[in-house]
């Protein structure tokens, strides 16, 4: 502990103020949502307690404003509030697992492509490139719709969030591919590598145990990058209507919600989804951002 | 000189072509399933088909009855009808409208494909006398034949045949026959693209035979689209990139009315929305209750209808655009009855005393089936709906989902229980409680053929069959008893009757119909 403390990193996280500041706002944002069954103040998936008759309630600042419901409340009368943590939660559960899908993947065929060279290299990178000209979304909105289509519905509404998953991580991995690619090739050629080839390792072992801790760091600043577009990337797919389940609402099937009643003045339904996700976005990319400029020598 | 008098020239030209083509881009949210005109009788579909194809007796703009295809009718016999047809019409591909075409769409309305039995139930045969004219033979006397043929529309023979499309496509199935996406009628438009689900665009058919008489419009073409999204489609009104909305959202409405270029029809609708209820079979299909049907006890219907609270339904989901109503259909249809237009009361606390007392103390749990773009604020109403069952121990699964799988899940009886609407387009009671409540067994074509909850009473039955051969003071009489009957049984959960506001650019101006049908042929475009 000590040790990180004394460390650069930290040094360096001390000294800038927006990144202190975005690591809070993180941490808040992710908090609250992992914790919303416990602090959010309602339920919102408990029908039984949902008043009609309190639908459309403004803000707490406004003239109308119930103090039970701080943020207003949608057209069935449910909490705002509770809504965008309850719907954290799913935006963020799909932005990490998605991220980590696709690091698994990216790290992986990166170690190969640039370890083994040759035709796996060739192979491999052809592939990455092939894929890098897809536009992410809509290589989501490709894997999306043939799941939906092979899939009948009920049991797609069970795997929903894993497709969204599945979708957003396989469209996001050339870029660790990349980039592991990249900074294999430099490591291979380097002493402790070719010592570690001398004694007989197998290349699985030389690969996992000696290159990878080696290639790490720049995936860590592109995994955080990353985490923000993979929560936007789910947010795009929902306002769209092909993410998560509707019985599981994200940020971005509360914005498309609310997107209904913006023409009539109930603006709170879906501009407060609309802020969480910028606020939770933007402080995530800037703890990437923060991150990259931190690990990379020449800034120093 | 001669160059300006050219310019005049082609200035008069442009001028000229600029007042010919009179352009309505209309929007709703939902899209027909099908072309076929026999295949659905379903108001999304008919909205685009009604523009297409000429019934005999044509609807005027009060709803009343008025010469179509036919040009006079009358009751020959007591189980005997005499059409005489229009000279001179022709199809939209060119082949002369006669009487053999009139005998053949009769003939096609009443296979077992065809949605549509409800309106030929009592034919026994069509007879052409002579090509101009037409016996319709019923079985038994049927008072009110002209208004239910006033919703068959009149295909080619010819050209059915030579497409094979001799029965209407099934729906149920899933099938796709030429039918389903070409049309071949002699109304005011025809089908010029069909683009399903983005666009279909009708051309005028300048040889209508309707657009000699008084009152018709000027519309040159009508590019219909659907747009689901409540925000897009207003939003696309407001920015002038539609001129005319169906079913503008209640939320916009007070918006609505004071933009700028946008003007706001209002008016009831002959609709009534409503929960129907598997009732037949044993065990639901989709609940927890194993062995037995909550459904088919009374004590449990009237406990979900009790803890309906409509007034904040009406209130908050419709914005006071709608009428709660306790009985099966408006006032503007023949049979109604303001004393059985009473609800049971709003009373959580009843319903969960009439659940505990029929055996379900802890309640149980049911999946809701509707639609998200069939009738006004659907799926919000379903929503509405669940909460207030969950809050009385029936946990409520919502299943929302668009019309065209909606559809073909409730008429394939996959349902448990589902939000549905009925419209009257024959303004009589009869329609409405030969195709929701006759029991289908054994009954005549069109009995019961919207009756997916498989509700059975052979009082009812009785019933509706005096309604169909008796008139005066006893048919009203048993249209009455009926209604009682509807109120004491619950075979259905009555929500309330829709109001139906149109909004459109100001610049055109159009009939408002109650049957939520727009005419294009009677709309104008300044």
């Amino acid at each position: 502990m000590r040790a990180f403390f004394d460390s650069d990193l930290w040094w360096s996280f001390t000294r800038s103020r927006i990144t202190v500041a975005s690591a809070i706002v993180a941490f808040i944002c992710i908090g609250g949502a992992f914790m919303a069954p416990l602090l959010a103040p309602h339920d919102p998936f408990d029908l039984a307690s949902l008043q009609l008759m309190d639908a459309f309630t403004p803000p707490i600042w406004t003239a109308e404003g119930n103090p039970t419901y701080p943020l207003g409340t949608d057209d069935q009368g449910r909490d705002v509030l509770s809504a965008i943590m309850y719907g954290a939660r799913v935006s963020l559960f799909v932005g990490f697992a998605a991220t980590i899908f696709a690091t698994c993947v990216g790290v992986l065929v990166g170690l190969l492509a640039g370890y083994l060279g040759g035709t796996a290299d060739a192979l491999l990178m052809r592939i990455a490139d092939i894929q890098l000209t897809f536009p992410s979304i809509l290589v989501a909105l490709l894997v999306d719709g043939i799941v939906r289509a092979a899939l009948p519905r009920e049991v797609h509404d069970q795997i929903a969030l894993f497709v969204v998953v599945f979708a957003i991580g396989i469209s996001e991995w050339p870029k660790f591919a990349r980039t592991v690619r990249g900074s294999t090739l430099v490591e291979r050629n380097k002493e402790y590598v070719l010592a570690a080839r001398v004694i007989g390792l197998s290349k699985a072992k030389i690969m996992l145990q000696h290159v990878l801790p080696n290639v790490l760091g720049p995936v860590l600043v592109i995994g955080t990058l990353n985490l923000a577009l993979a929560i936007l990337a789910e947010a795009t797919l929902s306002f769209l209507g092909v993410g998560v389940p509707p019985t599981q609402p994200s940020l971005g099937t509360l914005i498309r919600i609310g997107n209904d009643f913006l023409f009539s003045g109930e603006w709170w339904i879906t501009i407060f989804p609309g802020v969480a996700l910028i606020v939770m976005v933007l402080s995530v990319n800037l703890l990437g951002d923060w991150l990259r400029d931190a690990l990379n020598p020449k800034l120093r | 000189m001669r160059i300006r008098l050219f310019a005049a020239l082609a200035a008069l030209c442009l001028s000229a072509v600029a007042a010919e083509a009179r352009t309505v881009r209309w929007s709703a949210s939902g899209d027909p399933n099908t072309m076929d005109p026999h295949s659905q009788n379903v108001g999304t579909v008919t909205m685009v088909l009604q523009q297409i194809y000429d019934p005999l007796i044509q609807r005027s703009r009060t709803l009343g009855l008025a010469p179509g295809l036919a040009v006079s009718w009358e009751q020959v016999e007591p189980t005997r009808w005499r059409f005489r047809l229009r000279e001179g019409v022709r199809f939209h591909e060119g082949q002369t409208f006669t009487a053999e075409d009139v005998v053949f769409s009769i003939d096609r309305a009443k296979q077992p494909t065809s949605n549509f039995g409800i309106y030929v139930d009592t034919i026994e045969s069509a007879v052409a006398v002579d090509p101009m004219t037409v016996d319709v033979i019923t079985r038994v006397p049927d008072p009110i034949l002209p208004n239910k043929i006033a919703s068959v529309f009149m295909m080619s023979r010819s050209w059915s045949e030579a497409n094979g499309a001799t029965r209407p496509q099934n729906t149920r199935q899933r099938e796709e026959i030429h039918t389903t996406r070409n049309t071949n009628g002699t109304g005011a438009f025809r089908l010029a693209n069909r683009e399903p689900d983005v666009r279909t665009v009708l051309a005028r058919h300048a040889d209508w035979w309707g657009w000699r008489e008084e009152g018709t419009g000027n519309v040159t073409e009508i590019v219909f689209r659907p747009i689901s999204s409540d925000a897009t489609r207003i939003a696309a009104l407001l920015s002038g990139e539609v001129d005319f909305v169906l079913d503008p959202p209640l939320q916009d409405l007070q918006r609505l009315r004071s933009a700028q270029g946008v003007s706001v029809l209002e008016g009831p609708e002959v609709r009534t929305i409503f929960l129907g209820m598997d009732q037949f079979r044993p065990e639901l299909l989709y609940s927890d209750v194993r062995g037995r049907n909550p459904l088919s006890d009374l004590r449990v219907r009237r406990a979900l209808y009790q803890a309906i609270d409509i007034q904040a339904i009406q209130r908050v989901t419709m914005r006071g655009q709608s009428m709660p109503t306790g009985t099966l259909f408006p006032e503007q249809v023949n049979g109604y009855a303001r004393e059985e237009d009473v609800r049971l009361p709003f009373d959580a606390a009843r319903a969960r005393a009439l659940l505990a007392e029929a055996g379900y103390p802890n309640g149980f749990e049911i999946t809701l089936d509707c639609p998200n773009n069939r009738y006004i604020n659907d799926e919000q109403i379903c929503q509405a709906i669940a909460g207030m069952w969950s809050r009385v121990g029936v946990r409520t699964r919502l299943n929302a989902m668009p019309l065209g799988p909606f559809f073909a899940k409730i008429q394939r009886e996959d349902t448990s229980i589902y939000l549905f609407g009925w419209g009257v387009p024959t303004l009589d009671a009869l329609y409405s409680f030969q195709s929701l409540l006759a029991s289908r067994a054994g009954g005549q074509q069109g009995d019961g053929i919207w009756n997916y909850g498989g509700y059975s009473n052979a009082r009812m039955d009785a019933l509706i069959s005096r309604m169909r051969t008796e008139t005066g003071d006893a048919r009203q009489a048993a249209i009455r008893e009926a209604l009682n009957i509807f109120r004491e049984d619950v075979p259905l959960i009555p929500l309330h009757h829709q109001m139906i506001p149109w909004a459109m650019r100001s610049n055109i101006s159009i009939p408002h119909m109650a049957n939520n049908q727009p005419y294009f042929r009677w709309a104008v475009v300044n």
